[in-house]
């Protein structure tokens, strides 16, 4: 057989807004975590180790302040980055046919029948191939981070865009919207996480964008 | 309590960053790790930038019923509410510098005299919380037209009572909402909110919002904030 050339799977655009989007990612809910802790929601506050933006202790020798400043500015500056790299690749995708290719079509009825296959350990994972759950998981969580960022804007800017902080139903409740966003999206995190260390084979397409097989 | 540490930020933006500065006011990460601190004050600076142009001048907070006023409004400072200064109507002047033409100081029955405006809107504060208060008193703008402060200048900067300093931009300043408040929830404003004058900015976050003011300025050269000067983003807009 005539080998001609690898085979792609994820194009380059793909991987490098993945990426970037993971590092966003990590430092918006690391940053977002200490800014939470400063007025928290629930009747819980992340340990100081696992948030971001500067070491508290540095901080409070400085200028008596355990380093919000930093989250802030963290956050506020990552989100720039976030906000370009997620338009980057959802326009790459509805241009480029991308999306219509991996996650479409996608039916409730294949969604069931694979979410029950993978609780029973019976789904196979071909690389290349998505079924169903993943599919739902990767428009799920897109639509999440898009929610997220729009949450955030209301939050940010109640007056200016105080139509969207209203249709989030006021300040408060985009506080609340924003995260249960966040909530959700470290939900993926961690399914997304123990399925690539389940099945690592899938990880280097993700880097080199070949699956070491050819056409 | 902090001791102030006012430092010049346009110092950052003609790029003459000197580690001793910086390490002295960033509350971000990595104090040996200037490119990053460099990144993350230059994205704020950016972020000034995109709120200013964002900044609508006729649009309005939201106002709200007489009925959603928090009665029992939340006290904040960068110090105990038993320690906020106690200003005596009698020896209390509000003084002016900068570019202003009329630099008469005012006592609080003149400023009393002002005409005045009444508002309930969303007092929004950095770390996330919010409460709902009634503010009266006269609009900046008034005021600033009063004394005849060239209103093309960029800045107006605020000095306070308790040692905390802010600034805001002209454009804000000019606003119909930004008022120099002289009473909350219908009484002479208390003590603890600010006696006898603090400026009520619901286009912006509570900490630009200075209580206990005795001077005020108009000018083109940046002055700061207490805040600001620790990292938190000028601008700060709603």
């Amino acid at each position: 057989m005539r080998r001609t050339r690898p085979i792609v799977l994820h194009p380059l655009v793909v991987r490098i807004t993945h990426w970037l989007n993971a590092l966003a990612i990590i430092v918006m809910i690391g940053s977002g975590w200490r800014i939470y802790n400063w007025e928290p929601l629930f009747g819980f506050t992340f340990p100081v180790w696992m948030t971001f933006g500067g070491w508290p202790e540095v901080s409070q020798h400085w200028h008596n302040e355990e380093g919000l400043a930093g989250a802030l500015q963290w956050h506020f500056a990552a989100m720039w980055l976030l906000v370009a790299n997620l338009l980057i690749y959802i326009g790459y995708g509805l241009s480029s046919g991308h999306y219509r290719r991996s996650s479409m079509p996608i039916w409730p009825r294949e969604i069931l029948r694979d979410l029950r296959a993978a609780l029973g350990g019976r789904l196979v994972h071909n690389v290349g191939e998505r079924n169903a759950v993943q599919k739902a998981m990767y428009i799920g969580v897109i639509t999440v981070i898009v929610l997220t960022v729009l949450s955030g804007l209301a939050i940010w800017k109640p007056v200016q865009f105080q139509e969207l902080t209203a249709a989030f139903g006021g300040y408060d409740a985009a506080r609340y919207v924003h995260f249960v966003c966040m909530a959700a999206i470290v939900l993926f995190l961690a399914v997304h996480l123990t399925l690539t260390a389940l099945v690592p084979k899938v990880l280097p397409p993700m880097i080199t964008g070949r699956t070491g097989r050819w056409r | 309590m902090s001791p102030i540490r006012k430092i010049d930020r346009r110092r950052f933006l003609n790029g003459g960053v000197s580690l001793g500065a910086l390490s002295l006011l960033t509350g971000c990460d990595l104090t040996d790790n200037v490119p990053a601190q460099r990144l993350l004050w230059n994205m704020s600076f950016w972020n000034d930038r995109v709120q200013a142009w964002l900044f609508n001048p006729n649009r309005l907070a939201p106002t709200y019923p007489e009925s959603a006023v928090d009665r029992a409004f939340r006290y904040n400072a960068f110090y105990p509410e038993e320690q906020a200064p106690q200003l005596d109507p009698v020896t209390y002047r509000l003084e002016l510098s900068g570019a202003i033409g009329d630099k008469r100081a005012w006592t609080v029955d003149r400023l009393y005299q002002l005409p005045q405006t009444s508002q309930i809107t969303r007092h929004v504060c950095v770390e996330g919380w919010s409460r709902i208060g009634k503010w009266s008193g006269c609009p900046l703008r008034i005021f600033l037209e009063r004394v005849e402060a060239d209103l093309g200048k960029k800045y107006v900067g605020f000095i306070c009572a308790d040692g905390y300093y802010t600034s805001i931009d002209m454009p804000s300043a000019l606003h119909p909402q930004t008022i120099m408040a002289f009473s909350f929830a219908d009484q002479v404003l208390p003590r603890k909110f600010g006696y006898p004058m603090k400026i009520r900015i619901p286009t912006k976050l509570g900490f630009k919002n200075p209580k206990f003011v005795v001077a005020l300025s108009v000018t083109n050269d940046y002055p700061g904030g207490f805040w600001e000067d620790y990292g938190y983003n000028w601008f700060s807009g709603s």
